[in-house]
């Protein structure tokens, strides 16, 4: 039977890369391509001999005859530097030969084959690394008097290791990869992988640390040269050009300069080259993690973020409650381009929890972050207003928001263990924030942060705050969040996603943390999550968030029991507590989020509604009030079905 | 932290080993040239035989090696073919050079790097690109060019620090540190640039590490955030370039010493491949050997420190 696998074609171009294209990397180009040409054509270029001495014409400085000026002897620099070049760019040929050819097959085989040979391989690099290089040479230039290639042959072979190991790992990397495993399988022979698939993919990193090491070999060739191990006088070398333009720099100050810029000039350009290498695959990395506003392309129409008639009338127009702690009104949020939210409006009373559901990319957390002002670059909140205990946040000062961060609202987020600075004790991170929000001393704010340990029921609170985070587990590293969180006795606790990064019954501990704590201490608490279990489990109200728009804002039973929006009733029923506990199917809603910048001018989820008519695509829906507390962006809202049993109490119960 | 110095100390000998070795076993292959260096090149072999056998060149390349290891216990490396002093006696005396000036560079590159890579993670991407360019320039002008522009400035112009030569701090300690100041300016000026660079680019990578948001959002000052927290978690990588940077400053070190006429580690070592002076050239090796061996310890230590993941398990 013959399977054939299609092999993606690992040579693939696409133009000359863009950083090949920088005006600096042509330059350098240009200038290495120019001494290498100028070095083979010596005789054609100068009509100057470069050891025959003019002693008439000794120190002169640049001329129309001696365009850059001569030396002791007379001698004309310019032919000196043009044949002198031969000897620097052969010995750095030299180097970086063996450099290559021994580095690229043993890093390649190792890499590939593994084993014995690449522990072998590895070792070697161990001590080569440590070897101090110019003792080395040295030594061979002690036996081989004056053998600039055998210097830089040896000096090759030291730097080979350090290339063997590098491409050792990239082949691996390589290796790992499925096409390559496909290749094996269809039976292509080994060093037809290595040299077809394998070695194209390696090669730029390659060129990169080739062009970085030819720096080092000319800085050694020149270096020998300029100590009189190398070339011997009067042959012309670059190095020897400056050590004898040092014998006479009190005499003629100009002699020098010549051929020290150009090892300058080619040094450089072997850099430029190699750094011009390492951002192209720089580029790449980069291209694919920019930030949301710069990936959006041409959506200057959407700018206008707030569009009137989305939100109601009545409900733009509610009184803010005197007692809430936190209330956002008509919050925009978005980048140059594109909007991101558009007009969130809810507020927060304290010891209330407001659950913040939808799926990624619904513009859950950015409305978060908006709060207390951490939006990430290149996003900002267009309009609305952030109210803190009656104080406006929206445009305040970092020095305002500082005011507010940490004592006022606080926040924990999804990765537990990435929001703790890996080099600190948990107690010195709990301490400085205790500190910050107060004026207790070291010792006091030290006992200040056992006993928050101890309320986030950590037991051994002294032992968990001598733990650096790397020694935490998930759970663990999540109450001690909770616990710096407190540390600034807020009345506001933002918990973006608390609980997606714990397994599940974690999970349910950390909730029933939460809640304990907002019954102990009056905390409002924002919970955001795409999870409804969650937050069936821990809210008392829902605010249920689609393509940037609220969609549904409800009483956390009235939401339960009888949606209003299609998109939260499909968001319960593809709920997997659900689903497991009815024995149905998963069902998942259909199609997906679209994305930012991509917003249809009527309902966002029409596209996946099962409900939707011609009504819901032409005009922006507003959010109007349906029931007691409960706001819909929906024009159907009784088209909605109840969801199935079980009831969210049973899944509290769960 | 012990356990990384011990591994590291470890590693090192056979290091040792194998530099040693090499170095004999590169300078067995011409066993007539200490000979010919002695007696000059019209010697008879009679007398060559003579001196081989003084100098225990006659004896199998293991049976010399065996003899330099037990005189190495018992710190002894010979005797200077040229000058007949004991090796040791002129390696004490050049060590201290090519510490200072390798110290030096370090401290200058540090102090100077550090805060203006930091600075500059802060501030627009035009101080960037500036830092970049500096350490470009900074890495590719060679230490013997810069040496002497310098000296051309700041001797032969300016007039404000001696051109070269080394004092002793014991006699002149002024005078010491003047003389000290261009040598180590030529080998600082490309590590403060590569210092910063990495300072820059680590501290933006670290600036961009979701624990850092969460700082801001308990409150923290902006002040603590940059100095106290992104700025301890970028040292670990300046460390090791730092440790990089030492190693490569041997070749620097034996260039400056040579344009500014100091005896140091590396320009004795280049006056002993001139004069084939073979059991100064091995002293040289092992001593600069040890020299790496020290800046890794350091190093490994250092990144230790900063960093608990390597201490604690």
């Amino acid at each position: 039977m013959a399977v054939t696998f299609a092999l993606p074609r690992p040579t693939a171009r696409n133009g000359v890369p863009r950083a090949l294209r920088r005006p600096v990397t042509i330059v350098a180009l240009c200038i290495l391509a120019l001494l290498i040409i100028a070095a083979i054509a010596a005789p054609l270029l100068t009509p100057f001999n470069p050891v025959s001495n003019e002693l008439a014409d000794a120190f002169q400085l640049p001329s129309g005859k001696h365009w850059l000026g001569t030396d002791e002897f007379g001698r004309d620099l310019l032919a000196r530097i043009i044949y002198g070049g031969r000897v620097s760019l052969v010995g750095v040929a030299e180097a970086v030969a063996v450099y290559l050819a021994l580095g690229l097959t043993a890093g390649i085989i190792a890499g590939y084959v593994g084993g014995v040979f690449e522990s072998i391989v590895v070792w070697i690099a161990d001590v080569a690394f440590a070897l101090p290089q110019i003792i080395v040479v040295l030594t061979i230039l002690a036996i081989f008097a004056n053998d600039s290639s055998a210097a830089m042959l040896a000096l090759g072979l030291l730097g080979a290791p350090g290339l063997a190991v590098f491409v050792r790992g990239a082949t691996k990397t390589v290796r790992a990869e499925p096409y390559i495993s496909a290749a094996r399988v269809s039976g292509l022979r080994t060093a037809q992988i290595l040299i077809r698939h394998i070695l194209p993919r390696i090669a730029s990193p390659v060129i990169v640390q080739v062009a970085l090491f030819a720096g080092t070999a000319l800085l050694f060739q020149t270096g020998l040269d300029f100590l009189g191990l190398g070339t011997q006088p009067p042959a012309p070398s670059w190095g020897a050009m400056v050590s004898d333009g040092a014998n006479y720099i009190g005499k003629d100050t100009w002699m020098v300069m010549p051929a020290g810029i150009v090892i300058v000039l080619a040094i450089v350009s072997f850099n430029l080259i190699g750094d011009a290498l390492q951002d192209l695959r720089g580029d790449r990395v980069s291209a694919s993690a920019v930030s949301v506003g710069a990936a959006i392309p041409g959506t200057g129409a959407l700018t206008e973020q707030h569009i009137p008639g989305t939100i109601s009338p009545e409900r733009a127009a509610a009184p803010v409650s005197p007692s809430a702690v936190l209330s956002v009104r008509d919050l925009c949020i978005g980048t140059d381009s594109a909007p991101i939210v558009r007009n969130a409006t809810f507020s927060l009373e304290p010891g209330e929890c407001l659950g913040i559901v939808g799926e990624s990319g619904c513009g859950k957390t950015m409305t978060a972050l908006a709060i207390i002002g951490l939006l990430p670059e290149g996003v900002r909140t267009t309009s609305g207003s952030v109210l803190f205990r009656g104080t406006e946040l929206q445009g305040a000062s970092e020095r305002e928001y500082g005011a507010v961060r940490g004592s006022g609202i606080a926040m924990i987020s999804q990765e537990p263990a990435a929001s703790l600075d890996p080099s600190f004790t948990v107690g010195d991170q709990i301490v400085e924030v205790i500190r910050r929000h107060s004026r207790l001393s070291r010792a006091a704010a030290r006992a200040e942060s056992l006993s928050l340990l101890a309320q986030v029921r950590l037991p051994d609170p002294a032992g968990v705050a001598r733990r650096f985070p790397h020694q935490l587990s998930g759970g663990m590293a999540q109450r001690v969040l909770i616990a710096i969180a407190l540390a600034g006795k807020p009345a506001v606790l933002i918990a973006d996603e608390p609980t997606t990064a714990l397994d599940v019954t974690v999970q349910a501990e950390i909730l029933e943390l939460l809640r304990s704590l907002r019954t102990e201490m009056g905390l409002a608490v924002v919970l955001v999550s795409h999870d409804w279990g969650v937050i069936a489990d821990s809210c008392d109200s829902a605010l249920v968030m689609y393509a940037g728009q609220v969609v549904e804002e409800a009483p956390i039973d009235a939401v339960f029991t009888r949606p209003r929006h299609p998109y939260s009733y499909a968001l319960m029923e593809s709920n997997p507590q659900r689903a497991a506990e009815t024995r149905s199917i998963l069902p998942s809603v259909p199609g997906s989020v679209p994305p930012v910048g991509q917003w249809p001018v009527g309902c966002h989820f029409a596209a996946r509604c099962a409900f939707a008519t011609d009504a819901c695509r032409e005009a922006p829906i507003a959010l109007d009030l349906v029931a007691d507390q409960h706001w819909t962006r929906c024009i159907h809202p009784t088209a909605v079905p109840s969801p199935a049993l079980p009831s969210p109490t049973t899944v509290s119960e769960g | 932290m012990l356990r990384a110095l011990l591994r590291r100390l470890l590693l090192s000998i056979p290091l040792l080993f194998v530099v040693s070795i090499l170095t004999f076993v590169l300078t067995g292959l011409t066993p007539g040239d200490p000979a010919h260096t002695i007696l000059g090149t019209n010697a008879t072999p009679a007398a060559i035989a003579a001196i081989n056998k003084t100098l225990g060149l006659d004896k199998p390349i293991w049976v010399q090696y065996w003899h330099w290891l037990t005189g190495l216990v018992h710190g002894d490396l010979g005797k200077s073919i040229f000058s007949s002093e004991p090796v040791t006696t002129i390696l004490a005396n050049s060590l201290p050079i090519t510490l200072t000036l390798i110290i030096g560079a370090v401290i200058v590159s540090v102090l100077v790097g550090i805060p203006i890579g930091v600075a500059s993670a802060q501030r627009s991407k035009s101080s960037g690109q500036l830092i970049d360019a500096f350490s470009l320039v900074g890495y590719a002008i060679p230490p013997f060019f810069l040496g002497l522009l310098l000296t051309l400035l700041f001797a032969d112009t300016l007039g404000w620090l001696p051109p070269s030569g080394w004092v002793d701090p014991g006699e002149d300690f002024g005078g010491w540190l003047l003389s000290i100041v261009l040598p180590v300016l030529t080998l600082a000026i490309p590590g403060a640039a590569i210092v910063a660079r990495q300072t820059r680019q680590g501290m933006l990578e670290v600036l961009s590490r979701d624990f850092i948001r969460s700082l801001r959002a308990r409150g923290l000052s902006g002040r603590s955030i940059v100095y106290r927290h992104a700025l301890r978690n970028s040292l670990g990588n300046v460390v090791t370039l730092l440790g990089l940077y030492v190693v490569g400053m041997l070749l620097g070190t034996t260039l400056v010493e040579t344009v500014f006429a100091m005896q140091g580690l590396g320009s004795i070592a280049v006056v002993a491949t001139n004069q084939h002076d073979l059991p100064v050239l091995e002293g040289a090796a092992l001593y600069f050997t040890i020299v790496v061996i020290v800046a890794f310890a350091i190093v490994d230590v250092t990144r230790a420190a900063l960093n608990p993941k390597l201490r604690t398990r």
